[in-house]
């Protein structure tokens, strides 16, 4: 956490264009650079347990954006009232609001969603990314760029886990977003032939296999080393 | 920033008296939505014991709802096989509204037992399944599930398993159609009446057709497949004082609620 702040100190300063280079960066660094999961490594229980299919998986990327982005606005506003010795509290409390909020709104307007998420949706409090900006950066800096910076991280989250479902769902279900893929292909090659899924890349091993894949890749083609 | 005591207390207190409020708000605002989608979910899952799930998740939730309403009937019996029509409290008991995990933690003797009947459309004398919750323990958690009976009363029509916590691609296959319908056809009672449930074997992958009472296994979930297997034969004994009424020819005396 401390490189982190550090980092972030030195990239301040008094550009202040609506989509200035600065703030083009909160939101690309995360993707790829910086990205909570691959780089930081942050976040891996929710990238495993939720990413067997991509439709759940969608709906909690958005229910993570929604939160970080949220709370890095909300802790920002507040940040020169918060007091230092319970701040730690304070940003648990509206992290844990704001995903009983989500929770409650999943429940309501997406039962189905509710009932295969809600537990992990809930987890979204224990989530390192949460709290690892609010900490970094939204207790430090004006709401716009938290805002920037959590919707960036989320973004980096979000696009990883997609992946991670896009590759489970279609070696272990066959399917991708619920539409089956080897169904039609096997059928092309008559009614004998079936393409087999794997059994592994339903359970959380095959998230880490997928998860463990992209890192090797994105690691060789940015020449990162851990430090 | 060092802030005094009371600043801290009086910070905290505001907080939390705002987002407590803001919470209760939403779940008064949410809460008959998420009523009607549990609702929903529940009347779902009794109609998938007797539907194709192909045929009933292209449904519309009016439609099912609809569907629901023309084509079940429902009723609660208590462990004897009698029907209770008024709660401890005096008030009718609905079956929809019977909560059977709650009732699990009852003594079978004191549990009210819901059973829903399936009937030809707008005629609820032609009776085509009896439906009956289901509700047990898997290896993490909770299941449930209802199986629906032909109207022999021992062969099975279809079922439903859900659970809540069971392990992904292991025992959470419960709620897999092609797990389920291997219980299609199969038989609760042996020839002398006596109940046998069905009962999923260790294992998987071999072919027990011939056997009315086994069912093929799960590869890896034998905890959660002892659980299913040990929730129908409970169960399902709770339900036998009930289906014996019926089978001997009281079925003309049941009162249909709705």
């Amino acid at each position: 956490m401390s490189t982190e702040t550090a980092q972030v100190t030195t990239v301040k300063k008094p550009a202040e264009e609506l989509l200035s280079k600065r703030r083009k960066k909160l939101i690309t660094d995360p993707l790829i650079d910086s990205n909570p999961i691959t780089i930081q490594v942050l976040g891996i229980c929710s990238a495993l347990a939720v990413t067997t299919q991509m439709q759940p998986t969608l709906v909690m990327a958005i229910s993570v954006i929604f939160v970080i982005v949220m709370s890095n606005l909300t802790i920002s506003l507040l940040r020169n009232t918060i007091p230092g010795r319970v701040r730690i509290i304070v940003q648990l409390a509206v992290v844990a609001t704001l995903v009983t909020l989500v929770n409650e709104v999943l429940k309501a307007f997406a039962y189905d969603m509710y009932k295969e998420l809600s537990v992990f949706v809930g987890l979204i409090i224990t989530n390192c990314i949460v709290m690892g900006r609010l900490e970094a950066f939204a207790l430090g800096n004006k709401p716009y760029d938290s805002v920037l910076d959590g919707f960036g991280s989320a973004l980096g989250y979000s696009w990883i886990i997609l992946a991670v479902a896009f590759f489970r769902e279609l070696l272990g279900s066959g399917s991708v977003f619920g539409v089956a893929i080897y169904e039609p292909i096997s059928n092309l090659f008559g009614e004998d032939f079936s393409l087999a899924t794997n059994g592994l890349m339903v359970s959380p091993v095959g998230a880490f296999i997928i998860l463990g894949l992209i890192i090797w890749v994105q690691r060789t083609k940015t020449g990162y080393v851990e430090h | 920033m060092q802030q005094s005591n009371a600043y801290i207390i009086t910070f905290s207190i505001i907080l939390t008296v705002v987002l407590g409020l803001l919470l209760s708000g939403t779940s008064q605002v949410l809460g008959p939505l998420q009523k009607k989608a549990e609702d929903l979910d529940n009347k779902k899952q009794i109609l998938g014991a007797v539907m194709d799930p192909k045929e009933l998740s292209v449904l519309k939730p009016e439609e099912v709802l609809a569907y629901y309403e023309n084509r079940i009937s429902s009723m609660v019996v208590d462990i004897q096989g009698n029907e209770v029509e008024k709660g401890a409290d005096g008030n009718p008991i609905v079956a929809e509204k019977v909560n059977v995990s709650k009732n699990y933690k009852l003594a079978p003797e004191k549990r009210q037992y819901p059973i829903f009947i399936y009937h030809a459309e707008g005629n609820p004398e032609d009776i085509e399944n009896y439906i009956l919750p289901v509700y047990g323990a898997g290896l993490w958690d909770e299941i449930w599930g209802y199986v629906a009976l032909q109207t022999n009363l021992n062969t099975i029509e279809g079922v439903t398993f859900s659970h809540k916590g069971e392990t992904p691609g292991l025992g959470a296959r419960i709620t897999a159609s092609n797990v389920q319908e291997r219980y299609q056809g199969k038989e609760i009672f042996d020839e002398e009446g006596n109940l046998q449930s069905v009962v999923m074997q260790k294992g998987e992958g071999k072919d027990y057709s011939g056997d009315k009472h086994k069912v093929d296994g799960l590869s890896g979930a034998t905890i959660t497949a002892n659980g299913v297997n040990n929730m129908l034969k409970n169960y399902i004994g709770h339900y036998k004082p009930f289906l014996e009424k019926q089978k001997s020819g009281s079925a003309s005396e049941v009162a249909v609620l709705n």
